[in-house]
């Protein structure tokens, strides 16, 4: 390291031992964040650098730990979704429906067709989302401002999609045990289709800005290599595995709520590079769009929510100016016309549901990666133990194989590459 | 392979095996553990290599009572296995499993800081989500949820009369 040394003006006096000399070769540790504007949100990176070079990563997390999983085992089943929903708040209707995939498949129930279709169809609508919040935060991350306006314009008008249908723009939990907890509205499937038509306009308009631009390519090419099979080892999925030219995708491989009935590719690169990762999100957003569409042409009409009246939620609900609450015919058949369904409703609401004892492990593809809910139940009105295999905290530790040997700069990209959301790895 | 198939070839090699909900679950003494992992790993009819998720259970009363849970996949067979091994509460110890799947590394790490059980021959047992000097396990059942005094490290609070709010 001592040939590293620039010439100083007076070279004789940086000797060997001088405070100077051991300042020009310690090593020197930086704390990046935990608040810091690159580090999607309260991420801490403790940085020992060789002077621009990072010689150690080292990601610290926790920072956001609120103790779902501890919650979800302190009320009652249906109570659960509006805490998972919280998780990965990126990605809300992920966590709902694998929440709700596991209960259910605990308590041996199946979806109404309908309210399958319609998972589907938020959970893609969700993935566009999450990937346009992605690529607008790495471009604002790595020079590209403008992309951050355009990617918040877009998903923008996504959550107004959503609260259109839920009542809320986030934490919607909107995927309930058994269906779902309303219908679309009427306006809501010509709304859908606007946006989705739009939308491949929209990422051409991206790519033109971005893929081809000398100062995107150089901050994204050959940086935050991560070949397969160290991905694989260190527990990587998603566009971070599949950059590295793994076409491993649990929509495809394990297909749930009928993903085998639409068709769609699932992207790869071999660069293993954040370039890849960046144009994988892309054409994972335009075969998003596909599936929605796919998911429209299709919908099968019926219910949305299961017929036992021992197990379903009991309310009907409707989205009013305030937001989402019971509706008003419903409220009257309780208290005016039914003591049957009013007790039935005090006893759902107010003491749950039971849920037969055992165990399952539920994985779903969510923007990030296998999202997994590991459930157990002893038989209970609350669950026993609901685990979450959060992606963002399974691909975090490939953070110091990216950076290492690479300039202070590219931890930036590299980062930003791997899409980490603190809600999601803290839980 | 389906789960009914895995389950059949499972039983050749192992005591404990249930076919549940149609997930798989095999569950050993804590000391063939790794065996167990290794055997689902490298044998060709497996080929678990990835493992997806770790973590367990706490069944304070009841022995064991701690039950680890291993989620392993199986990309080329298009497996899941299910494998669980229980600990005993004066004893809340297994072998680390990061020689086997280096993915467990940060898994183990949460379950020792939430659960307080310790992987022999991690390379790096720290808590990970609880700040360094947190006392206790949060997500052991008898934990509480609320009502924990709030740990302040040097700190004093004030009575509410003197805090000038």
């Amino acid at each position: 390291m001592a040939e590293r040394i620039p010439e100083g003006i007076d070279g004789a006096e940086v000797g060997r031992g001088t405070t100077a000399q051991r300042l020009r070769e310690d090593l020197l540790v930086v704390n990046m964040g935990p608040q810091h504007p690159s580090t999607h949100g309260v991420l801490r990176l403790l940085l020992t650098l060789d002077g621009e070079s990072v010689v150690d990563l080292k990601p610290i997390v926790g920072y956001l730990h609120t103790g779902i999983e501890k919650n979800t085992e302190y009320r009652t089943w249906q109570q659960g979704v509006t805490f998972v929903t919280r998780a990965d708040y990126l990605s809300p209707f992920f966590n709902e429906l694998a929440y709700c995939l596991s209960v259910e498949r605990l308590l041996g129930i199946e979806v109404p067709p309908r309210a399958e279709a319609i998972r589907v169809l938020v959970c893609e609508l969700n993935r566009i989302a999450s990937h346009l919040v992605w690529l607008a935060t790495t471009g604002l991350e790595l020079g590209a401002v403008s992309m951050m306006l355009y990617g918040f314009r877009e998903r923008e008008r996504l959550l107004d999609i959503f609260e259109l249908f839920s009542g809320l723009r986030m934490n919607h939990a909107y995927i309930r045990i058994g269906g779902l907890v309303m219908d679309l509205p009427e306006d809501a499937e010509d709304g859908i289709r606007a946006y989705l038509g739009e939308l491949p306009r929209r990422f051409d308009e991206y790519e033109a800005l971005l893929t081809g631009n000398p100062i995107w390519r150089e901050r994204n090419r050959g940086v935050g290599i991560l070949d397969a099979a160290t991905a694989e080892s260190i527990g990587v999925t998603g566009p971070m595995l599949r950059s590295a030219g793994v076409a491993r995708d649990v929509r495809k491989d394990e297909p749930y709520c009928g993903y085998e009935r639409y068709d769609f590719e699932v992207p790869t690169r071999t660069e293993a590079d954040c370039f890849a990762r960046y144009e994988i999100r892309l054409a994972e957003m335009r075969e998003s769009v596909r599936i929605c569409e796919q998911v429209l042409d299709a919908m099968p009409g019926g219910p949305v929510m299961i017929e036992d009246p021992k197990l379903r939620w009991p309310a009907r609900l409707s989205v009013g100016p305030d937001g989402i609450g019971n509706s008003e015919e419903y409220v009257r058949h309780i208290m005016e016309d039914s003591m049957e369904a009013l007790i039935n409703h005090f006893k759902l609401v107010t003491q749950g549901i039971r849920v037969p004892a055992g165990e399952v492990y539920t994985p779903v593809e969510s923007p990030r990666g296998e999202l997994g809910y590991y459930v157990v139940s002893d038989g209970g009105i609350r669950p026993y133990r609901v685990r979450v295999r959060d992606p963002s905290f399974c691909n975090l530790p490939a953070l110091p194989e990216m950076a290492r040997g690479r300039l202070m700069a590219d931890v930036v990209a590299a980062v930003a590459s791997a899409d980490p959301v603190m809600g999601g790895v803290d839980r | 392979m389906t789960p009914e198939d895995l389950a059949a070839r499972l039983r050749r090699s192992f005591d404990d095996v249930l076919l549940a909900r149609g997930e798989v679950t095999l569950t050993v003494d804590r000391e063939r553990l790794l065996d167990a992992l290794r055997t689902l790993r490298d044998e060709d009819d497996f080929r678990c290599t990835f493992l997806s998720d770790l973590s367990c259970t706490d069944w304070p009363g009841r022995d064991p009572r701690v039950w680890m849970a291993y989620h392993l996949r199986s990309p080329e067979r298009n497996l899941r296995v299910r494998v669980k091994a229980g600990l005993p509460e004066e004893d809340l110890r297994v072998a680390s499993a990061v020689e086997v799947f280096p993915a467990a590394e940060w898994q183990e790490r949460e379950v020792f800081d939430l659960f307080g059980v310790v992987f022999d021959g991690h390379p790096d047992l720290r808590r990970v989500l609880m700040p360094d000097d947190w006392e206790g396990h949060p997500l052991r059942k008898d934990h509480p949820l609320g009502g924990v005094p709030t740990q302040y490290k040097g700190a004093t609070v004030p009575p509410p009369d003197q805090r000038g709010l």
